[in-house]
C-alpha cells in the first residue's frame, strides 16, 4: 500500500467510531431483536396499563385465582353461581332465571315486599351490570329483573385478591424498569465521576480513592440495605437512590482502570505535548474514549438493579402493595405455584425475557464498541 | 541447494474477508510453491496480503474470513482438511514463528516446560528425554547457558532470546517447512542480523525449507532463494532472488528496491544560534522498592547528558530499544522531569512547571512513533490537528480553525477533505501526516521525532522524510530525531548521538560517525545494519 496523499471526493463526511458502531451492532440479529423487544416491552410497561380495562388495584371479589384465558368472564357456568350469590344477598329466593344472549332474567320471590333498591346486590356482583327491574307483581312479593352480563377479559388471570395480573404484570414492569434506569444512571453518573477521577488524577489521590472504595465492598450489602430502609423508610424512590449508590463501586473500578490506560495512551501524551489543560484531556480525551465501556456496563447494571430489587420485593424489603413489580409478583407466584401457576408464569415471562434482551443488547454493545479485529 | 520436490503448492488461493462494507479480497488468486530445502521469500508492504496468504494455508484465518484455491502440502489439500488431520501436519510438519516473541510465548511457564510439553505429546517420550532434547534445541538456537535459561520466563529473557527460543519450539518437531512471519521486525538491527543468520545456518544443518515474509525486500537478499514481490493481494514479480535484486523487472519492485531514504542533510552554519541545550540532563525512574519495600531502586534511564540543538539542525539519536532515547527526548520537552540544566532559546526551562511551559508548548512538538495510537480516535481529524489552536491561540474562530487546518493538511500533502474523517479511516503514512500536521499547524521551532517513521513501510518511510526535510527547509526547524534506523536517520541527520543504557557512547557529524564509528558499539550497529539491508554474507 502506498502512501497516495488521500484521495477524497469532496464533502465526504468521515464515519466515526460510534457511527461504525452502529453499523456492526445494526448487523448484529439477537441484538437488534432485543433492542426491539425491550422498545416493546417499555412502551407496553409505560403506556399498557391505561388502555387494559383493569385498574391494577381494583379487586373482583368474584374472580380470584381465575385462570387466564382468551374468552371473556364470567364462563357460562359460572353465571348460575355468580347468580344466585347475588340473590343471596338480596335474602330472596330463585324462582326461575334463563339467559337470553348478553343478558339474564331472573324472577326472585319473597316472604315479604321486595325492595327496588335489591337490584343494586345484583349490580354489585362483577359478573352483572345495568340491571333493571322488567315486572313486578302486584303484590310485590315476586320481581323479574334483568341483568347484562358484565364480559371481562383476563388474559393473564387474576391473583389470589381477584386482581388482574396483566394490568399488574405491566404495573410491575412500569416500576421494575423505572428502578433499573433510575439506580442504573445513579450508579453510572456515581461510578463515572468517582473512577475518572481516581484513574485521571492517579498516585496517592487514586490509591485512597480506591481503598475507599474496598471499604465499601467489603459492607454485607443486605445489612447495609436493611440499614438504608431504617433510614429512609419504605419510600422506593429513595430506597433505590440508595442501591444505586451502592452499586457504583463496579463502575468505578472499571471506569477507573479504563482512565487510567487511557491516561497513556499516546494521544494524551500529545495533547500535553501540546500544552493542552487537564480540563481539556479530561473532556476532550478521556471521557469520550471512557463512553464504550461505559454504556456496556450500563445495559449489564440495569438487570443487575432489577433482579436486585426483584430480591429485596421477594424478602419484603422492596416494593410495597399495593404498588408492585416482578419481584414482588414473582414471590407471590412462587408461592402459589402448584394452584395457580400463571401467577409465577407471566411475570417470570417478562422479567426473564427482559433481562436476557438487555444482555443480548449489552453483549452486543461490546462487540460492535470494541472489534478486536481493529 | 539440492531443491527438487515441490512440498508445497499454493494455487489460485483467494482470501476474502466479510466486512460490514462488503466482502474484501486480501488474496487475489496467487500461485507460489515451495520446493524442499529452498528459502522463499514472500515479500510486500502491509496490506499486501502476503501474512494472509500463509494464514491461509495453516488455517489459522480470523473467523470472517474465508479462502478457496488450493494449498497442497505433499499431495494433500489442506485448506479442505479436517481440524484433526490439520493438526498432523499444522505444528509438526509445518511450523510457522511470528512477529512478536513476547505474545507468542506463555508467561505463566518457564521456556523448559513450553519447550518439552510438545516434545513429549508428539514424540511420545518421557520426562528426561524430553528435557535432553529441549536441551539440544536450545544449543542449536545458541542460547547460551542453555541448563539455567530452561528454567527461565519468557519476561526474563530479550526479545532477541525469545525469538530464538520461538524457532526452537518450531524446530522441535523436525518441520518440513518453517514459515516465519516478519521474524525480526519486532527486533533491534544487531539482533535481527543474528536471527537472520541463525535461520540460514539452522537451514543448512536441518535442511527444511524455509518461507520468510517480510515488508523489507533488503533482508532477503543474501537470504532467499527465490523471491515472491506482492502487491494487493496479487503477486506482481516472482524469481530468483539474484535476479530480482539485479534485473526487477516489476515497477512495484524497482520501487520497493529504491525505497532506501536517500541523500543527507548539511549542517546548519556554525553561528547558528542554539535553540535547545540540555546539559547534564538526567532522568531516574524508582522501578520498585520504596515504602515498605526496602530501598528504592532506581534505574538512571538518561544519564548525565549534554546536547545542543542549533536552529536548522537536525540531530539524530540512535540507539537500541531501552538504551534511553526516547526518554532522552521527553525529558528535553519537560514532559518527564529530570535533573541537569534545559535551556530553550534563551531561557532556563529546568525548573519550569506545567503552567510556565504552556506558552512554550507551541514552539515544541513532538511527533510519536505509532501513527495508531497518537490519534485520539473518537476525534476527527480536523479535531486533531486544531487542538493546540484552541490552547495557543484560543481567540480563532471556528472557521479560522478549519482554514489553518486545510492549510496544514495541504502542507502534509493530504486532502484537505480529510479533516473531516476519523483517523481509523487512514492508512499508517497517512496517518503519520496527520500527526505532523497537528505539530505543524503550531508553527514550532523544535520538534522532536521519536521514531515517526520506524511503523511505516519502507516507500511510505521514504516519503515521510521527504516530507519532513521540505517542512524543516520551509520553516527553519530543528529536529530532534529519534530513531534505531540508521539508513533513516543518515538521511535525516547532520548530527548524530548514539546512546547505549542511557549514555552518549559516541557523537559527532553524521558522514563522521558513518565513515569512522570510533567505538565498538557503533561499529557494531553499522555493521548490523549494513549486515542485514546490503550484503550478501558468503554462506
Amino acid at each position: 500500500m502506498t502512501d497516495i496523499a488521500a484521495t477524497v471526493a469532496p464533502t465526504v463526511i468521515g464515519r466515526s467510531l460510534w457511527g461504525d458502531a452502529w453499523a456492526r451492532l445494526k448487523a448484529n440479529r439477537a441484538a437488534m431483536f432485543s433492542l426491539y423487544y425491550l422498545a416493546l416491552i417499555g412502551v407496553v410497561s409505560v403506556f399498557g396499563p391505561w388502555f387494559v380495562p383493569h385498574q391494577y388495584t381494583t379487586i373482583y371479589a368474584d374472580y380470584v385465582r381465575m385462570p387466564p384465558s382468551l374468552s371473556a368472564y364470567p364462563k357460562a357456568d359460572m353465571i348460575e353461581t355468580a347468580l344466585t350469590e347475588a340473590i343471596k344477598r338480596m335474602r330472596v329466593d330463585i324462582k326461575e332465571w334463563r339467559q337470553e344472549g348478553n343478558q339474564v332474567f331472573v324472577t326472585v320471590k319473597s316472604t315479604r315486599p321486595i325492595d327496588d333498591r335489591n337490584i343494586r346486590y345484583l349490580d354489585r356482583s362483577d359478573a352483572f351490570d345495568d340491571t333493571k327491574i322488567e315486572s313486578k307483581s302486584p303484590d310485590g312479593l315476586e320481581v323479574t329483573m334483568s341483568a347484562s352480563i358484565k364480559q371481562q377479559y383476563f388474559l393473564f388471570g387474576t391473583d389470589n385478591t381477584g386482581r388482574d395480573l396483566l394490568s399488574r404484570t405491566l404495573m410491575a414492569g412500569r416500576i421494575s424498569l423505572a428502578i433499573g434506569l433510575l439506580a442504573g444512571v445513579v450508579a453510572v453518573v456515581i461510578g463515572v465521576v468517582y473512577g475518572a477521577a481516581a484513574g485521571f488524577a492517579g498516585g496517592k489521590v487514586d490509591e485512597v480513592m480506591m481503598r475507599i472504595v474496598d471499604v465499601l465492598y467489603s459492607l454485607p450489602f443486605i445489612f447495609f440495605v436493611i440499614m438504608l430502609v431504617v433510614f429512609f423508610g419504605r419510600n422506593f424512590v429513595l430506597m433505590f437512590l440508595a442501591v444505586g449508590a451502592v452499586l457504583w463501586l463496579d463502575m468505578a473500578r472499571i471506569v477507573r482502570g479504563q482512565a487510567l490506560s487511557i491516561r497513556r495512551q499516546e494521544y494524551v501524551q500529545a495533547a500535553e505535548a501540546m500544552g493542552v489543560g487537564q480540563r481539556g484531556i479530561l473532556l476532550r480525551h478521556v471521557i469520550p474514549n471512557l463512553l464504550g465501556p461505559v454504556v456496556i456496563y450500563m445495559t449489564l447494571l440495569v438487570p443487575q438493579v432489577i433482579i436486585l430489587e426483584s430480591f429485596l420485593s421477594f424478602l419484603g424489603l422492596g416494593v410495597q402493595e399495593p404498588m408492585t413489580s416482578w419481584g414482588v409478583l414473582i414471590s407471590v407466584g412462587a408461592k402459589n405455584i402448584g394452584t395457580a401457576n400463571w401467577l409465577l408464569l407471566f411475570p417470570a415471562f417478562f422479567l426473564v425475557s427482559t433481562l436476557f434482551a438487555l444482555n443480548f443488547v449489552g453483549d452486543g454493545l461490546r462487540d460492535a464498541l470494541d472489534p478486536r479485529d481493529r | 541447494m539440492a531443491a527438487s520436490e515441490t512440498i508445497l503448492s499454493v494455487k489460485d488461493l483467494r482470501v476474502r474477508f466479510r466486512t460490514l462494507d462488503g466482502a474484501v479480497e486480501a488474496v487475489k488468486g496467487i500461485n507460489i510453491h515451495v520446493k524442499s530445502g529452498e528459502t522463499v521469500a514472500v515479500v510486500g508492504e502491509s496490506g499486501s496480503g502476503k501474512s494472509q496468504t500463509m494464514m491461509a494455508a495453516m488455517s489459522l484465518l480470523a473467523s470472517n474470513g474465508e479462502a478457496t484455491g488450493s494449498v497442497d502440502y505433499r499431495g494433500r489439500n489442506l485448506l479442505t482438511l479436517s481440524k484433526s488431520e490439520l493438526n498432523k501436519v499444522r505444528g509438526r510438519k509445518i511450523s510457522m514463528i511470528f512477529q512478536e516473541p513476547m505474545t507468542s510465548l506463555d508467561p505463566l511457564y518457564s521456556i523448559g516446560n513450553q519447550l518439552i510439553e510438545p516434545i513429549r505429546r508428539h514424540r511420545g517420550l518421557n520426562v528426561a528425554e524430553a528435557r535432553e532434547e529441549a536441551l539440544k534445541l536450545l544449543r542449536l538456537v545458541h542460547i547460551p547457558d542453555p541448563e539455567r535459561r530452561m528454567k527461565s520466563y519468557p519476561h526474563e529473557m530479550s526479545g532477541g532470546q525469545r525469538q530464538r527460543v520461538m524457532i526452537a519450539m518450531a524446530l522441535a518437531n523436525d518441520p518440513d517447512i518453517l514459515i516465519a512471519d516478519e521474524p525480526t521486525t519486532a527486533l533491534d538491527v544487531t539482533i535481527q542480523a543474528q536471527i537472520l543468520m541463525l535461520l540460514a545456518e539452522l537451514q543448512r544443518k536441518l535442511g527444511m525449507a524455509i518461507v520468510f515474509i517480510t515488508h523489507d525486500l533488503g533482508i532477503v537478499r543474501r537470504f532467499a532463494d527465490r523471491v515472491y514481490v506482492m502487491r494487493q493481494g496479487e503477486v506482481v514479480e516472482e524469481g530468483e532472488a539474484e535476479a530480482i535484486f539485479v534485473n526487477p523487472q516489476h515497477a512495484y519492485t524497482k520501487m520497493l528496491l529504491a525505497a532506501e531514504p536517500t541523500g543527507s542533510k548539511a549542517p546548519p552554519p556554525a553561528n547558528a544560534p542554539v535553540l535547545l541545550e540540555g546539559r547534564n540532563v538526567e532522568v531516574t525512574f524508582r522501578i520498585g522498592g520504596g515504602f515498605l519495600a526496602g530501598e528504592p531502586l532506581m534505574l538512571r534511564a538518561v544519564d548525565h547528558i549534554s546536547i545542543r540543538l542549533q536552529r536548522n539542525q537536525t540531530i539524530g539519536i540512535v540507539g537500541e530499544s531501552g538504551s534511553g532515547k526516547s526518554t532522552l527526548g521527553r525529558a528535553l520537552l519537560r514532559l518527564l522531569p529530570s535533573d541537569g540544566l534545559i535551556r530553550f532559546g534563551d531561557r532556563d526551562i529546568s525548573q519550569a512547571d506545567r503552567q510556565a511551559m504552556r506558552p512554550l508548548r507551541r514552539q515544541m512538538q513532538l511527533v510519536f512513533q505509532d501513527p495508531f495510537g497518537s490519534l485520539s480516535p473518537r476525534m476527527t481529524v480536523g479535531q486533531v490537528i486544531t487542538e493546540g489552536l484552541l490552547v495557543h491561540e484560543p481567540d480563532l474562530s471556528g472557521k479560522q480553525r478549519d482554514q489553518r487546518a486545510v492549510e496544514a493538511l495541504r502542507e502534509v500533502g493530504l486532502d484537505p477533505n480529510a479533516r473531516n474523517r476519523y483517523p481509523h479511516e487512514f492508512s499508517g503514512g497517512q496517518r503519520q501526516r496527520i500527526a505532523i500536521a497537528r505539530a505543524m499547524i503550531l508553527k514550532p521551532r523544535l520538534v522532536v521525532l521519536d521514531e515517526p517513521t520506524s511503523a511505516l513501510d519502507r516507500s511510505v518511510q521514504k516519503q515521510i522524510v521527504e516530507l519532513l526535510r521540505k517542512l524543516q527547509a520551509d520553516h527553519e526547524l530543528s529536529y530532534l530525531f529519534i530513531s534505531h534506523d540508521l539508513s533513516v536517520v543518515r538521511a535525516m541527520a547532520d548530527y548524530i548521538i548514539v546512546m547505549k543504557q542511557g549514555k552518549i557512547v559516541e557523537e559527532g557529524p553524521t558522514e563522521a560517525i558513518f565513515s569512522n564509528p570510533q567505538h565498538a558499539y557503533t561499529q557494531t550497529l553499522m555493521a548490523a545494519a549494513i549486515d542485514v539491508t546490503r550484503f550478501r554474507l558468503s554462506a
